[in-house]
């Protein structure tokens, strides 16, 4: 809302032209910029309205995913999804989303503009809910019956939260 | 005659060899000079006789696949457009560029959306910058495995790129005292997403709308691309529509599941954008077939932290090493051409070559680099590699 009042003022011309140096570019309209503020970062400020549960998404999942990256997310052909945990500093790592994702929102955020592969970007909010709530319990993150959305979501701790470092590079002596 | 024919096919074996062996022996039935040649044309395509081509990864998915520049074939530091090395997620999107729009917006004062001839009414930045996927070479981590070095080395190439600073379209929206990442997102299927520091954003990151000196290519990320100079590919971000400015980077899949380096205790590290120092042989290397006597070895230098100042050759896989001639002009963050004459007696020759850049750095060997980073950490490889001659005068990668 602030938002809209802020652009509102901006749009007329004197404000503008004394504050953006050369004038070029237009003023969106806010509801042109919500529609397209689909990354979340950690915080899930962007997430959408809706909600869904572990037992909505492993129907959808399996309609819609299981095709590619196996009935239980772990047997392909595509990506494993599932699995892996304990394997970082082994020979033969596994990298998942609950291996190696840090944060769930990123999960969210993922499958809504990118999956599924044949048809991105065509999932309700409420389905991606569900998935990423499924993908999550599936790899033992959260529980059985629980409901995602967008105030539940970024408060899902992911096992491997810490395990990332800056880069130390140049670090080859 | 004979020492002399040979002496010359021998010299250029690696790129012209075939070609010249071809052209001169086979067909010289048609005599051009009695005849009309082929009329004007449009738009100009290459010599029928000239087949470098990009080499496409076998893949379940034609769209979420990547292509390697064939870099043996390739002469200069410029990369031609329709050769340059592509990696895409979600395949080549069709975008029109009159209805294209960038939306700069977040922790900023005047969102603004730009359309591409706007961006082109800013003054304009031309520089030559190299691209390098940071997956490039990563067939090397546990030994020698790509074939040659289009498969070693070919997730990288290097282009003119013409367009807008991106501190001058951030000027433009006014970026807030809060603001220390941004962001960008493009239009593909896969809505491509990473964040990138503010500060860099700010120094030298370009909007880029052409490349060697005509519109971006479709694959290249038309009508707009972001050039992030000297750092991971796929930080370039391409068909570029959004830039939202933020606090936080945004811990996209690109920069958390992928794009992150596994370190052997487990960890991993984040946000590991530069692209170090690196360099490599591209003539001769496996593929093209040497005869003794003179030879001219021909690399690629470049580095994600400035200059090359310094590029060393070896042809007794590391024991000794000779400075090579750097061909100028030497600009920051791009493809530095080297070359040194060279005798093969017939005798074992393991080449290699070494390159250190402005800051002092030097490309390591794969002992010292594995011996940091282990071998699973997939992206950032940029060791030595190293090209054995046979007896018979093949290469191969050791
Ligand atoms: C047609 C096959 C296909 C279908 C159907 C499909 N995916 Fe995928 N998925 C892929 C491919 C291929 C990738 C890798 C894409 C890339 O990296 O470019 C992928 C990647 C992913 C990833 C990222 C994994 C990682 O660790 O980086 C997630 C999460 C995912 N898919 C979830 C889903 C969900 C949820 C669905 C169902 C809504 C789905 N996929 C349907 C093929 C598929």
């Amino acid at each position: 809302m602030a938002c809209g009042i802020a652009i509102a003022l901006l749009a007329s011309g004197a404000t503008r032209a004394q504050a953006a140096p050369r004038g070029l570019g237009s003023v969106p309209h806010a509801a042109d910029i919500a529609a397209l503020d689909i990354a979340i970062g950690p915080r899930g400020d962007e997430l959408p309205p809706g909600a869904g549960s572990v037992a909505e998404g492993a129907a959808i999942y399996a309609g819609r995913c299981a095709a590619c990256h196996g009935a239980n997310g772990h047997e392909g052909p595509d990506m494993k999804l599932v699995g892996g945990q304990g394997t970082l500093a082994s020979a033969a790592p596994v990298l998942t989303i609950g291996s190696y994702w840090p944060y769930a929102t990123t999960l969210f955020d993922y499958i809504r503009r990118a999956m599924p592969f044949t048809a991105p970007g065509s999932l309700e909010a409420d389905d991606v809910y569900a998935l990423t709530a499924f993908l999550l319990h599936a790899n033992g993150i959260v529980a059985a019956d629980t409901v995602l959305d967008r105030a539940r979501l970024p408060t899902v701790r992911m096992p491997n939260r810490d395990g990332f470092v800056p880069d130390p590079r140049p670090d080859v002596p | 005659m004979r020492a002399s024919r040979r002496d010359f096919f021998g010299r250029v074996s690696g790129w012209l060899g075939a070609v010249a062996l071809g052209g001169v022996g086979a067909h010289a039935a048609a005599d051009t000079t009695k005849m009309q040649g082929a009329p004007v044309r449009a738009y100009g395509v290459r010599a029928a006789y000239e087949k470098a081509a990009r080499w496409l990864v076998p893949s379940r998915y034609p769209t979420s696949t990547a292509s390697f520049t064939p870099l043996a074939a390739l002469h200069g530091t410029v990369t031609p457009s329709a050769l340059h090395f592509e990696r895409h997620h979600a395949g080549v999107p069709d975008i029109d560029p009159v209805a294209h729009r960038l939306l700069v917006h977040g922790l900023v004062d005047r969102p603004l959306a730009f359309t591409v001839e706007e961006l082109g009414r800013f003054p304009v930045t031309q520089r030559q910058y190299f691209i390098e996927c940071s997956g490039n070479t990563n067939t090397e981590w546990a030994g020698p495995r790509g074939a040659d070095v289009q498969q070693t080395h070919g997730l990288m190439s290097c282009s003119e790129w013409c367009g807008v600073r991106l501190a001058e379209v951030l000027a433009e929206c006014g970026v807030q005292p809060a603001a220390a990442w941004i962001v960008f997102e493009g239009a593909d299927g896969a809505a491509m997403t990473r964040s990138l520091p503010l500060a860099k954003c700010l120094d030298d990151v370009l909007l880029a709308y052409a490349q060697n000196g005509e519109a971006l290519r479709p694959e290249q990320g038309y009508p707009l691309r972001l050039i992030v100079p000297g750092w991971e590919g796929s930080t370039h971000v391409k068909w570029l529509r959004r830039a939202k400015v933020t606090a936080e980077p945004y811990y996209t899949r690109e920069e958390t599941a992928k794009y992150t380096d596994l370190m052997p205790d487990g960890r991993a590290r984040s946000f590991s954008f530069v692209m170090e120092a690196k360099s490599v042989i591209t003539t001769p290397s496996p593929g093209s077939t040497l005869v003794r006597g003179e030879h001219e070895i021909r690399g690629l230098a470049w580095s994600g932290r400035g200059r090359i100042t310094r590029v060393e050759v070896s042809a007794d896989g590391g024991a000794s090493w000779q400075t090579a001639q750097l061909h100028g002009p030497v600009m920051p963050l791009c493809h530095t051409r080297f070359t040194l004459p060279w005798r093969w007696d017939g005798g074992p020759a393991v080449l290699a070559s070494r390159a250190t850049d402005e800051t002092g750095y030097v490309q390591p060997t794969r002992e010292a680099l594995t011996a940091v980073r282990g071998v699973r950490s997939f992206y950032h490889y940029n060791a030595i590699q190293q090209w054995r001659v046979t007896a018979s005068g093949t290469l191969e990668n050791v």
